[in-house]
């Protein structure tokens, strides 16, 4: 493998019933970054059957270029031909990075891309960079420059591990979504955009799918929420969620919920916070009434304020909380509510 | 109608997590449990031999101790078990790992082979996918349920906001989502006929059509450049006050930050 014909910035632009998926924008935005220290440019590679319409939208959110592979093979996601999509592409046009979001899609398609083009890949990267590969020189080593460094968390968030994959290309990571920054969209900026098609035809490996069922859901996205209102276990039933509705009404938020919550039933699995559930990183996340288990932790540690109340002083929340409030939630958010809708009030004034 | 299931051992992070006085992960005090995405993987595998008489066996990769786990699985049903362990594969990352396990399993027949979505120390859910592109056969990753049809299985596959009903022509491999079934209890009978049977404990030689350049440390593309248990950013404030002082704090510092 000669490392040195791999260039460019690559990422797989996920759209799904011919809509860009955020994860898409949010990797052409990390992209940039990265291409900025290689001095090189941003492929995104956008795979579906008539797609070719949303290059001009990848363009605005910063790709320079937009390879297209547009079959009707590949209308709804199935991993062979969107596996064989990105594998044509590798070969043709060698990237030196690849990168593709870490929802469910990508999370099937990358370790079959890899495992077919033999390089290495890291899942669920939320950090990346370049640098130099050993971090430090060591005796007896080629410390090599220039390499992407991908981080992830393990061990149900206990651990960080920083990877890098020197000798294959193009190194491949999967990034979590919605911890990368998309850029803001640029009216009329335009991408170079090719068209690829290195055929499709039908084999074993392409599945057949027989239904697509579409779960219907008019519950917000824990994810995209500003500010999140967690109740656990200690909320005591379902009814009593009203006190955090309530609150979550009169500061803005959204209600979402630890993994306890949805075992016993009380709330829907889309709200579930933590490592079996979402990650989400809001601006204020109020845990209510949960003691704080490290899977949860680990699905909302990296929010900026987190504020947490519950009648267990000893409760692990504590040890994550930026404030810790010990005392009875019944009693606090009913007034919390109160207060805020007072506060509100005064300063609409 | 053969049935493959991969598991595997791995530390138990659920209720049981130790930490050394400098806040890092304590992992020698930490128990082993069977990968719970794994475990969900077995039973469907069991299910399957509960209604078509398939014969299950289970391989899992790793220390010698990881025989453990597979006299679990063969306390919970399943026919036979294989560890692949040897001091030439340790340090794989997910490529090298999964092509030590399809070397395993081209040993074998199958008409299936059920994995874990992913394992809950690494957290990739790469390695399923990888040993069936080795394989060269279909893969189906985040099954939610499972169902045989003649040569086909039917099953259920996971998105973020849909599912889809796929169907595959047997060989296939699939990964199963721990929400896919409750996996049922070992049975004494199993456990005393478990810590009987023979554990077959297969070496790199024993693997079929691998190149040693795929093994191990040495053949894994990826490298740690820097591992670290995480440092976590600590406690903040934590008050005990009557609930009219509760609230004021809470509104002072939503309104210090600007949040209202």
């Amino acid at each position: 493998m000669n490392l040195a014909e791999y260039k460019g910035v690559y990422v797989f632009a996920q759209q799904v019933d011919n809509e860009v998926s955020s994860i898409a924008l949010e990797l052409i935005g990390k992209g940039k970054d990265l291409a900025k220290d290689l001095g090189t440019t941003v492929t995104a590679v956008l795979v579906g059957s008539g797609v070719k319409g949303l290059a001009d939208e990848l363009g605005e959110y910063g790709a320079d270029k937009v390879i297209v592979i547009d079959d009707p093979e590949l209308k709804d996601y199935r991993t062979e031909p969107y596996t064989h999509a990105l594998t044509s592409v590798i070969e043709k046009y060698k990237p030196d990075i690849f990168l593709i979001g870490a929802t469910a899609i990508g999370r099937d398609l990358g370790p079959r891309v890899c495992a077919r083009v033999h390089t290495g890949l890291t899942a669920d990267c939320t950090q990346l960079d370049i640098g130099d590969f050993p971090l430090t020189p060591m005796p007896g080593k080629e410390q090599k420059h220039n390499q992407l460094l991908m981080t992830r968390p393990a061990f149900g968030g206990n651990t960080i591990a920083t990877i890098a994959c020197p000798e294959f290309r193009p190194q491949m990571a999967t990034v979590r979504p919605g911890v990368m920054q998309k850029l803001p969209r640029e009216a009329g900026r335009r991408a170079e955009v090719e068209e690829f098609n290195p055929g499709f035809v039908p084999n074993d490996k392409y599945v057949e799918i027989m239904d697509v069922v579409k779960a219907v859901s008019n519950v917000a996205d824990i994810m995209d929420a500003k500010i999140l209102v967690s109740g656990g276990r200690g909320v005591g039933s379902p009814e009593n969620f009203k006190i955090l509705d309530d609150l979550a009404e009169a500061i803005g938020g959204t209600v979402s919920c630890s993994r306890a919550v949805v075992d016993a039933g009380w709330k829907p699995k889309d709200l579930q916070v933590g490592q079996t559930g979402k990650t989400v990183r809001p601006h204020v996340y109020f845990a209510i009434g949960i003691s704080g288990a490290i899977q949860h932790v680990a699905g909302m540690e990296e929010s900026d304020i987190i504020i947490a109340i519950n009648k267990d002083e000893s409760a692990p929340i504590f040890d994550v909380a930026d404030y810790g409030v010990v005392g009875d939630l019944n009693k606090i958010v009913p007034l919390l509510t109160q207060k805020i809708k007072e506060a509100k009030a005064a300063a609409a004034n | 109608m053969k049935v493959v299931v991969c598991i595997k051992q791995v530390p138990d992070t659920k209720g049981g997590v130790k930490f050394k006085p400098d806040g890092t992960l304590d992992r020698a005090a930490m128990l082993t449990i069977m990968n719970p995405d794994d475990k969900a993987g077995l039973e469907a595998a069991l299910r399957l031999k509960d209604q078509y008489g398939a014969e299950v066996t289970v391989v899992t990769m790793g220390l010698p101790k990881a025989e453990e786990v597979l006299r679990e699985a063969l306390a919970m049903g399943a026919d036979k078990g294989i560890l692949v362990t040897d001091r030439v594969l340790g340090g794989a990352d997910t490529w090298a790992t999964s092509q030590t396990i399809a070397g395993a399993i081209r040993n074998l027949e199958y008409d299936l082979i059920i994995t874990g979505r992913q394992a809950i120390d690494g957290d990739t859910a790469q390695v399923g996918p990888q040993i069936s592109e080795h394989l060269g056969i279909p893969v189906i990753s985040y099954a939610q349920d499972i169902k045989v049809e003649g040569d086909y299985v039917i099953v259920q596959r996971q998105f973020d906001d849909r599912y889809h009903v796929l169907k595959a022509k047997m060989p296939c491999l699939i990964t199963a989502l721990s929400e896919l079934n409750e996996p049922r209890y070992m049975t004494p009978g199993g456990i005393f006929d478990a810590y009987k049977s023979e554990i077959t404990v297969w070496g790199r030689n024993d693997l079929k059509d691998v190149l040693d350049s795929n093994l191990g440390l040495k053949g894994s593309p990826t490298q740690i450049a820097k591992a670290s248990d995480k440092v976590r950013k600590g406690a903040g404030e934590k008050v005990s006050l009557d609930t009219t002082e509760s609230v004021d704090y809470i509104i002072g510092k939503l309104e210090e930050k600007h949040v209202i």
